[in-house]
């Protein structure tokens, strides 16, 4: 099972964080500092696992941003590496042609897409097709609302 | 600003937008703080705020939370979204709930109200919605409230393919909270049957689900092997076109592969003949297709299909019972292991770490020896170096011992630091194991500390003393070695330490050469005294006096240096106090004293290297073997087992590590109390002295350690101890009360959850003790220790003693340990003074047969005197002297104080050194308690 995923930037900024197993906030930030740390550090060539603690670390770099996973040891780390791209061609498909920047501003999209990808730390559709046919069909009912913000949003509200 | 997707907000986009122009981080606060009194002011207005505005601020908070800053407000406003009727709206509320759980709070069965509302819908995205709410909080409360409606929505026959996937990963999420949510019986059948569904997705993700119930009842579950093993066997014989979205890469279904190949490691291998064929040829399939050329050259190919292959081979080497798979799975990884993928040879070297512990394919791993030394030194990554390394520990045995250790020497001289300390601790352990020749053994441990010193731990140098110390043939070797290895110009504390022990011990082995004659040996080691830390100085000083027995003819010189340090002119009182005593020693005492006193250091018994401990302990979760394991096959016939590694763990640590107890044997006899310096020398003080590491057992000295037998004679102490917790206990008794205070410590990084500690079987106590056990709190923190106190009064004799249950939850994993407390019936002993002739009376009154009970039992340890004195106090009761005519036979009185009587007692223990033997007679007012005092003091000697 997964435990966490996290996306960062070359600089360090954390850019997405999702959490399968409950830790208190201060915990969090301490994984999130370590780990952060310890990636940057390496090497481009250098293997995409690490040992830390009782779990293992499965990164991997994308242009400006570092997709870093952390899994139990019955888990695979290969395939946890096509988790990761999976979820990168599902960004880019959606977004047509990702950046960091469509996820630091639209970062809710992204945490909606991950959770059609991944449930409870456990891969639940691995179909590009069907998750992009999900969400879809969220964004379809949305347009059916009226885009009632408009107003308030240019100071007309 | 890039392009804002689906129904944007962009009052959010422009907050963004600042944030990111922001100059420092000065200038970030103050746009957050500008923008929370805002949001809080909208929220607090009289304006009642529309569906849109609450999302828009929602969603600001949540930005500002996931940027690292607390958020304590706008749970209120996300809750009144979750049953708005728009679903942006609604989805921006279960999103700021997920995030900022807060299982605690008021608002959670508002939330669970939502989220009931929500499941019942019938557009499937809504229920998925509730549905991954539901999974990502994962709480306990969510286990209650839906714990019913999630099962039936996986097996119903009209719920939609999409919703029974979540429903199938959200009722995995909820059974790791609460194990009692799955129902059984007939819904077991139907879990199990989802492996056959058509739609893959909906396989897939109950294949996740199974393979954590089949954890917990491999039994009722059993049936998911042959579906798992058919549907794997119609995956690896498709191809690639058959299952169109579920190809990735050209590779089918590879995350389905490589969960069925999971599922299947939590059995033996398949009973029913045509089953096990039908998975042999699967895992033949997949070992030949990583021959075949690769159908793309994309990265993600290549991983998708060695993601399987690696799969498969972990199920080859779980099984353990085809010789064949596992020659071919050790030939294919050694492929790897020059292949340009760094991430394969990392894959490789750690999977063979594995095949080396197997019968089948230990050999095999042994070729590719060569190339894994050069893996060891050459790689660039030392996460890959460190594989390597695990890997040469684990292939080493005794045909390959000597090479490998040299190799691991060689590199450890360049090796880096972060792996350096495990290196040695390695190289001593396997020096250790397969020295046939001691010599070689000495010679390894002395270049550890020459090349590595810093990084040789107090365990490594404390074995090889208890090891010279034990084997009479290599001692004159160890002294003659030691004595060149501390000629070096610089050498390192630690050789200063071995050395001052073994010459201190052995010097006289040596001192006929006049090369290493007395007087040099002693200057040799105080030319290094002064650049020694105190602890070692108390070592040496140790030595010198050792050296006064040895040899007498520097005695002046090292009553000298006795005196210079006995002064003020010594900063350290440890130093000061050993300098006088052994000052005073060396004057007052005859030749025959000194020599009784200072005599050689008698054997160890013989234990399990504890350096081994160490390393188990350095490495929770994945600690290369270096042991072979028998093959399963013969367990074939019987029924079908799981390896739930996680409570194997658990019982065998409980079960066999009071071998490793007690480090080297070197702080045996237990004598908490004396730290007097005289009594150290007489007990071999290897420590070198200081009160403060007398005073404090060191935990890694105690490590894995649960010997409940221990703490018959005394009070205090670590009661268990494993990689997750330490258990410790203090105790005190009077007359027929007592109290207890358990300290239960997290070892690890994360929280232990759900906390419990109970008396097991309380109703058998009920009458003979009255316990009263105060809750623990059921969060044990990272690193934190919690107390448990226990009131006890004995309410009538009674045997053995109780046990409590402890249970919590690690990393998703129950555990469940069982610890027998120290609340043995001599614990309520009141010692009794008394003279000869009413010892001698009572004695004769209490000789009818049923009162009296009598045990003769071989010495489990060597039979020190001293030590069985201690150990006769620590239980209790009264040590009488002067009344046995025998000066080495002991005698002792008490009154076992319970609720309802007093129960006298007399005991008498006599040692029978020739023939290694003593014989205990007890005799008391009651049968029983004779039986049980004498029962419980009979494996203590």
């Amino acid at each position: 099972m997964m435990q966490f995923m996290l996306l960062f930037s070359r600089q360090g900024k954390l850019r997405l964080q999702k959490w399968y197993v409950a830790h208190p906030d201060k915990l969090k930030k301490k994984i999130t500092r370590e780990l952060i740390t310890t990636i940057l550090a390496r090497k481009p060539k250098m293997c995409s696992f690490l040992e830390w603690k009782d779990l293992k670390i499965v990164y991997k770099r994308y242009a400006s941003l570092y997709f870093c996973c952390a899994i139990e040891q019955n888990d695979n780390e290969l395939l946890t590496l096509e988790v990761i791209h999976r979820y990168v061609e599902l960004l880019d498909k959606y977004f047509g042609s990702v950046c960091e920047l469509d996820i630091i501003f639209n970062f809710e999209k992204a945490y909606f897409i991950l959770d059609e990808l991944l449930l409870g730390g456990e891969i639940q559709e691995t179909s590009k097709k069907n998750v992009l046919k999900a969400i879809a069909a969220q964004d379809l009912l949305q347009e059916e609302e009226t885009p009632q913000g408009f107003f308030e949003d240019h100071g007309l509200g | 600003m890039p392009a804002v997707r689906g129904d944007g907000m962009r009052g959010l986009a422009v907050f963004i937008s600042d944030i990111r122009n922001c100059k420092s981080k000065e200038a970030e606060v103050k746009r957050i703080n500008k923008e929370l009194a805002n949001i809080r002011s909208k929220f607090k207005g009289d304006k009642t705020l529309d569906g849109y505005q609450k999302k828009k601020y929602v969603c600001k908070l949540l930005f500002i939370f996931l940027l690292g800053h607390d958020i304590d407000f706008g749970h209120m406003e996300a809750v009144n979204l979750l049953s708005s009727n728009k679903y942006s709206e609604k989805q921006i509320g279960y999103l700021f709930i997920s995030v900022l759980v807060n299982t605690n709070s008021d608002l959670i069965n508002l939330i669970i109200q939502s989220i009931k509302n929500d499941l019942a819908s019938r557009n499937p995205i809504h229920v998925n919605l509730a549905m991954q709410c539901i999974a990502n909080i994962g709480s306990r409360e969510m286990a209650e409230a839906f714990g019913y409606d999630i099962p039936k929505l996986l097996v119903s026959g009209d719920t939609m393919d999409v919703v029974k996937q979540s429903a199938a990963l959200c009722l995995l999420r909820l059974f790791r909270t609460s194990q009692e949510i799955i129902p059984g019986g007939e819904w077991t059948s139907r879990i199990v049957h989802l492996l056959n569904d058509q739609h893959l997705g909906v396989v897939t993700a109950a294949a996740s689900l199974i393979d954590a119930l089949v954890k917990r009842n491999p039994d009722e579950y059993k049936g998911c092997i042959s579906l798992a093993v058919s549907r794997l066997s119609r995956i690896v014989t498709s191809s690639y076109t058959d299952l169109q979205d579920y190809t990735y890469y050209f590779v089918p279904a590879p995350w389905l592969s490589v969960k069925l190949l999971r599922l299947l490691q939590n059995y033996t291998p398949p009973e029913d003949p045509g089953v096990r064929g039908r998975l042999n040829e699967c895992l033949e399939t997949i070992l030949n297709k990583a021959q075949e050329p690769p159908k793309s050259k994309k990265v993600q190919h290549s991983n998708a299909k060695n993601a399987v292959l690696f799969e498969a081979i972990s199920l080859i080497i779980h099984n353990d019972s085809e010789p064949n798979l596992l020659v071919r799975a050790c030939n294919q990884l050694g492929q790897f292991l020059s292949n340009r993928e760094t991430n394969l040879r990392y894959l490789a070297l750690e999977s063979m770490c594995l095949l080396a512990t197997s019968e089948f394919s230990h050999e095999a791993v042994k070729k590719h020896q060569e190339v894994v030394i050069v893996s060891m030194k050459m790689e660039k990554d030392v996460s890959v170096r460190q594989q390597a390394v695990d890997l040469l520990y684990a292939m080493c045995d005794r045909s390959n011992a000597e090479e490998i250790v040299q190799e691991m020497l060689n590199y450890l001289e360049t090796a880096d630091y972060s792996i350096r300390e495990e290196m040695v601790l390695k190289v001593a352990i396997l020096a250790e194991k397969y020295a046939t020749d001691y010599t070689w053994y000495v010679d390894v441990i002395l270049n550890l500390i020459r090349i590595a010193g810093d990084y040789v731990s107090e365990e490594v140098w404390y074995r090889v003393i208890q090891i010279v110390i034990n084997r009479d043939d290599v001692q004159g070797y160890a002294a003659k070695t030691v004595f060149e290895a501390l000629q070096a110009p610089a050498c390192h504390e630690n050789m200063v330490k071995v050395g001052g022990y073994i010459l201190g011990e052995f010097g006289n082995l040596i001192a006929g050469d006049k090369r290493s004659a007395p007087i040099v040996q002693f200057q040799l080691l105080h030319s290094k005294y002064h650049l020694c830390s105190p602890m070692t100085r108390a070592l040496l000083l140790s030595t010198y006096v050792k050296f006064v027995n040895l040899f007498p003819e520097v005695k002046q010189v090292v009553q000298e240096v006795f005196r210079q340090h006995s002064n003020l002119r010594s900063a350290d009182a440890e130093l000061q106090q050993r300098a006088s005593e052994y000052l005073q020693l060396s004057i007052i005492a005859s030749t025959d004293v000194l020599a009784t006193v200072l005599e050689e250091m008698p054997s160890f018994p013989e234990r399990e290297s504890s350096i081994l401990a160490v390393l188990k302990k350095k490495k929770p979760g994945r600690v290369p073997e270096n042991e072979i394991r028998p093959a399963l096959t013969h367990n074939m016939n019987s029924s079908e087992h799981t390896t739930n590694h996680n409570s194997n763990n658990l019982t065998s640590s409980a079960a066999t590590n009071n071998a490793a107890t007690d480090l080297l044997g070197l702080s045996t006899p237990p004598a908490p109390t004396n730290t007097g310096v005289l009594l150290d020398v007489l007990v071999g003080d290897i420590y070198g002295g200081g009160n403060a590491i007398n005073n404090t057992p060191s935990s890694t000295i105690q490590q894995n350690t649960y010997n409940p037998k221990k703490f018959i004679c005394k009070n205090n102490g670590v009661l268990f101890e494993n990689d997750l917790i330490q258990i410790g206990v203090k105790c005190e008794f009077r007359q027929n009360l007592g109290r207890l205070g358990l300290f239960y410590g997290n070892k690890t990084s994360f929280p232990l959850q759900g906390f419990t500690a109970s008396l097991l079987n309380p109703n058998e106590w009920v009458t003979k003790l009255s316990l009263q056990i105060k809750p623990v709190e059921p969060v044990l923190d990272a690193g934190a220790q919690i107390q448990q106190m226990v009131n006890v009064e004995c309410v009538e004799d009674y045997t053995d003693a109780p046990s409590m249950n402890i249970s919590f939850i690690y990393n998703n994993v129950p555990q469940k340990l069982t610890i027998k407390l120290p609340i043995f019936i001599n614990k309520f002993f009141e010692p009794t003074e008394m003279n000869g002739e009413s010892f001698f009376a009572r004695w004769k009154n209490l000789g009818g047969n049923p009162q009296k009970s009598q045990l003769i039992f071989r010495a489990t340890q060597g039979m020190d005197l001293m030590a069985t004195r201690t150990k006769l106090i620590g239980f209790g009761m009264q040590l009488l002297d002067g009344i046995d005519p025998n000066p080495d036979n002991f005698v002792c009185a008490g009154i076992v104080h319970t609720r309802t009587q007093q129960i006298g007692c007399l005991l008498r223990l006599e040692p029978n050194k020739q023939a290694q033997m003593y014989r205990l007679t007890v005799r008391s007012s009651k049968e029983s308690v004779s039986q049980e005092i004498c029962e419980l003091l009979s494996d203590q000697f």
